[in-house]
């Protein structure tokens, strides 16, 4: 029997493929409700997902590489996705939220307390998609710093190289800030002494005092250290400098195999204790009616749909015999990009994850009550603590 | 048909106000406390729940301050897992103007209204120490002079996005496939002494169309920017004289703008004791009093005017003869009350022969001078002086501030709101689902 694998899935508007908002089970005039995406988290809730992921991005969407477009026949406009998950938190109980934040011209000392906060609301489920926003039309929203239009055809030129490890070397300080800024309570601070009138300890809280090349922040957090320690911390990778930040700063990865292979080389450059395929799926009873689906699409959309993650269509049993195939080239799970929502979503609580049960490679009821707990991980010592591991 | 009352409730604070060693008292930090507390004031059909901000711990002689609660959540977060538990309350927090950028804010608040179907309201605030900055990417980057031009200029840059969208801008129809009415919306530029920001906003408009606001600020400055811009103002003034010389010197600044006298809110601060007596009421009051002022608080609040350390000293023992230390350093540190004593060696002498006369010991004199209870009484005497200070122009309703977490509202919302109602001062249902219905605004073309 294999090992059970883990499932999230990504939610995105009404789903992944840009036409799905069209199709008639879809929900585009509901984007920005809560019910929507509480319905949504509640149905992966349903089928024991270990997480939900929750887009997000400081500016407009777009399908410019270099900047807003001003198409009228796509989604356009969002919520704040730390927020989204916040608001669905105490409407759920088992599953992670893992809502996506953009470091790049964000404040460390607001994520790390907006991400502690989701771990207290809730009660232990909180995770973040750490993002890196290297798009020069989201620095224009905060005037703060200009970047290069960085174009996907020229990714490899040196001006281009040396911005995005200026990026990647800011995002693992910023992650370095928000951890300690977890730890920066221990767990026990708050005493409560009527005898002496203290409330809190205070030799339990520590200045955090990172001083680094991009920003400087003093703590402790006006937060308390969260219910799971430190909430998991997630980042996506498709090319070395981004899995070398995965590696330093995540605790779990998203990366973007096109085979079995190719995820066996990238799980070998990422030793953290998570590394997740995304996958786009269309989902449907025969590998026919799948492939015609994604066709309907994408002749709605007069363009063929393509992603920086493979596109599945197919069953779910043939869904499932592709993430045993590739897990077994080291990866621990899989991030599920809905084609379209709910029907993909529904495809996958209630075909995929039965046919998975069926070959006893996923849970049949929620084992753990913390994110951290499905995962397999522990609660981690606080590092500010004697003997702990010094960060 | 009597003016109506608004009132709101404010997460207990920081501050000495908030009793934590009460028997009664609960978390400060578990999500259940924040929705004890909302759920009773939604069943009391409160206008709001509040909650306030502080962005670096407090200090006093280096350290960190550890007699009050200390430790609070993020403020969007927690505002947005309440939507969840209720469904009319506004729901009101405090975001900073200095430590944050516009188009996050933005779209943060954006993203409340809409979660929470338009109950969102923002407190806005400023600061401009260096020792807050600390743990910021800027740094305490601003002057003091310059704080309510960074306010009024933020609060400007946040209009305009939340005014980026048209509230029919989506038109989301499945047969022809057009999403957008327009696909140049969300479009801005603003360019001032503090932005320089372009680009496309990314939230549609939300359901009241921006965030009502509030705001607290006392000084001349912070009136004017409240008369201004503001939905509410908080003031500090809860008595009948000084009440209505607030009020009135507020709502005379309006016509300038072109506002009318209802569209700005005067909301005081209150605490409240009440007790089946006004005897009873009134032991009550000195008890909790003790309880607020320990003789280690009593100590602490009196270096905050001493600037001195008087550690020495003997909270039951007489003042210091010592005069305060009237040097720029102040002892404490990352809260707002430290200016507020312009002249402390006046105060100090006041004290000192107050203490004298009437035999005060540090502690007693401390209880004497600081902070007493708003409204201390039965139910009854509580209602009417509640209602007196409303329809005598002294403020529009009362932000309420309970010492006890998460259950110090329970009595008010089972008693005093009842005779409230009954005098026809205070609804009994919502009337509206959003925060501006509540508090009587228009909605912002």
């Amino acid at each position: 029997m294999p090992d059970p694998l883990h499932l999230a899935v990504a939610l995105e508007r009404t789903g992944w493929h840009p036409a799905s908002w069209r199709l008639p089970a879809a929900r585009p005039s509901e984007l920005l409700t809560a019910r929507y995406w509480t319905d949504l988290v509640r149905e992966a809730e349903a089928g024991t997902l270990d997480f939900v992921t929750i887009e997000d991005a400081l500016g407009l969407q777009t399908d410019r590489p270099d900047g807003p477009d001003e198409r009228t026949d796509h989604v356009r406009g969002r919520l704040d996705a730390v927020l989204i998950a916040s608001r669905v938190a105490p409407l759920t109980s088992r599953i992670g939220l893992v809502p996506t934040a953009t470091v790049t011209h964000t404040e460390p000392f607001h994520i790390s307390k907006a991400i502690a906060t989701l771990d207290y609301v809730s009660r232990g489920r909180a995770g973040w998609r750490v993002q890196v926003s290297g798009r020069a039309h989201e620095a224009g929203h905060f005037g703060r710093r200009t970047l290069p239009v960085l174009d996907p055809g020229s990714l490899n030129s040196s001006e281009a190289v040396s911005a995005i490890q200026d990026l990647f070397a800011e995002a693992t300080d910023y992650v370095e800030v928000v951890r300690r800024l977890w730890d920066s309570w221990e767990d026990d601070a708050e005493i409560r002494d009527a005898a002496t009138g203290r409330f809190i300890d205070r030799d339990k809280l520590h200045y955090i005092s990172f001083d680094g090349k991009y920003f400087s922040v003093k703590g402790p957090s006006i937060t308390p250290r969260p219910p799971q320690g430190q909430p998991l911390v997630t980042a996506l990778a498709h090319a070395p400098i981004p899995y070398a930040f995965a590696a330093g700063s995540a605790d779990l990865a998203y990366v973007t195999p096109g085979d079995a292979d190719h995820a066996r080389k990238i799980v070998a450059e990422i030793p953290i204790p998570h590394v997740f395929a995304d996958l786009v799926v269309f989902l449907a009873d025969t590998e026919q009616e799948a492939r015609d689906a994604k066709d309907r699409l994408d002749t709605l959309d007069r363009t063929v749909y393509t992603s920086d993650a493979a596109i599945f269509t197919g069953t779910p049993a043939q869904l499932a015999d592709l993430l045993l195939d590739w897990q077994a080239a080291g990866l621990t799970g899989f991030r599920l990009r809905p084609a379209r929502l709910p029907d993909d979503l529904v495809a996958i609580t209630r075909g995929l994850v039965p046919e998975l049960r069926r070959r006893g490679a996923f849970r049949s009821s929620y084992e753990a009550s913390t994110l951290r707990g499905l995962l397999g991980l522990s609660r981690p010592a606080n590092r500010f603590l004697e003997g702990a591991r010094v960060a | 048909m009597p003016k109506q009352i608004h009132l709101a409730a404010h997460f207990p604070g920081v501050n000495n106000t908030t009793v934590w060693s009460d028997p009664q008292a609960g978390s400060h930090i578990e999500f259940d406390s924040f929705v004890k507390l909302a759920q009773t004031a939604e069943r009391a059909k409160f206008d709001f729940f509040f909650l306030a901000e502080g962005l670096r711990l407090r200090e006093q002689g280096g350290q960190i301050y550890d007699l009050d609660v200390v430790g609070r959540p993020d403020t969007f977060t927690v505002l947005a897992a309440l939507a969840a538990v209720t469904t009319h309350l506004g729901l009101a927090g405090t975001i900073n103007s200095t430590f944050n950028e516009p188009y996050e804010v933005a779209r943060q608040f954006a993203s409340l209204d809409h979660l929470s179907d338009g109950r969102a309201a923002w407190n806005v605030v400023t600061s401009w120490d260096a020792f807050t900055g600390e743990n910021f990417r800027r740094g305490g980057f601003l002057a003091e002079a310059d704080r309510y031009t960074r306010a009024t200029q933020f609060l400007a840059t946040a209009r305009e996005l939340f005014d980026s969208w048209p509230a029919d801008a989506v038109v989301a129809d499945k047969d022809s496939g057009v999403f957008l009415r327009d696909g140049s919306v969300g479009g801005f530029r603003h360019t001032d002494q503090h932005f320089d920001i372009a680009g496309r906003f990314n939230v549609p408009r939300s359901p009241q169309g921006r965030p009502v606001i509030l705001q607290a600020g006392d000084s001349d400055g912070g009136r004017e920017f409240a008369a201004a811009t503001a939905d509410a103002i908080f003031s500090r003034h809860g008595t009948l004289v000084e009440g209505q010389k607030f009020y009135q010197d507020v709502k005379r600044r309006l016509p300038a703008y072109g506002r009318s006298r209802d569209s700005l809110k005067v909301l005081p601060a209150a605490t409240f004791v009440l007790g089946d007596t006004p005897a009873e009421a009134q032991e009550k009051a000195a008890v909790v009093r003790r309880q607020q002022v320990s003789g280690a608080t009593a100590i602490k609040l009196l270096e905050q005017l001493w600037n001195r350390d008087l550690s020495g000293y003997d909270p039951d023992g007489p003042l210091p003869s010592i005069d305060p230390d009237i040097s720029d350093a102040h002892i404490a540190r990352g809260r707002a009350s430290v200016r507020m004593n312009r002249d402390p060696v006046a105060v100090a002498r006041e004290w000192r022969s107050k203490a004298e006369a009437e035999k005060l010991s540090i502690r007693d004199l401390i209880i004497e001078t600081t902070n007493r209870q708003t409204f201390i009484g039965t139910p009854a005497t509580v209602a009417a002086s509640i209602n007196d200070l409303v329809q005598q122009d002294a403020a529009d309703g009362f932000i309420l501030v309970p010492h006890v977490t998460p259950g110090g509202l329970d009595e008010f919302a089972d008693t005093v709101v009842p005779l409230l109602q009954e005098r026809g001062v205070f609804r009994t249902e919502y009337s509206g689902p959003t925060l501006r219905d509540h508090l009587g605004l228009e909605f912002p073309a």
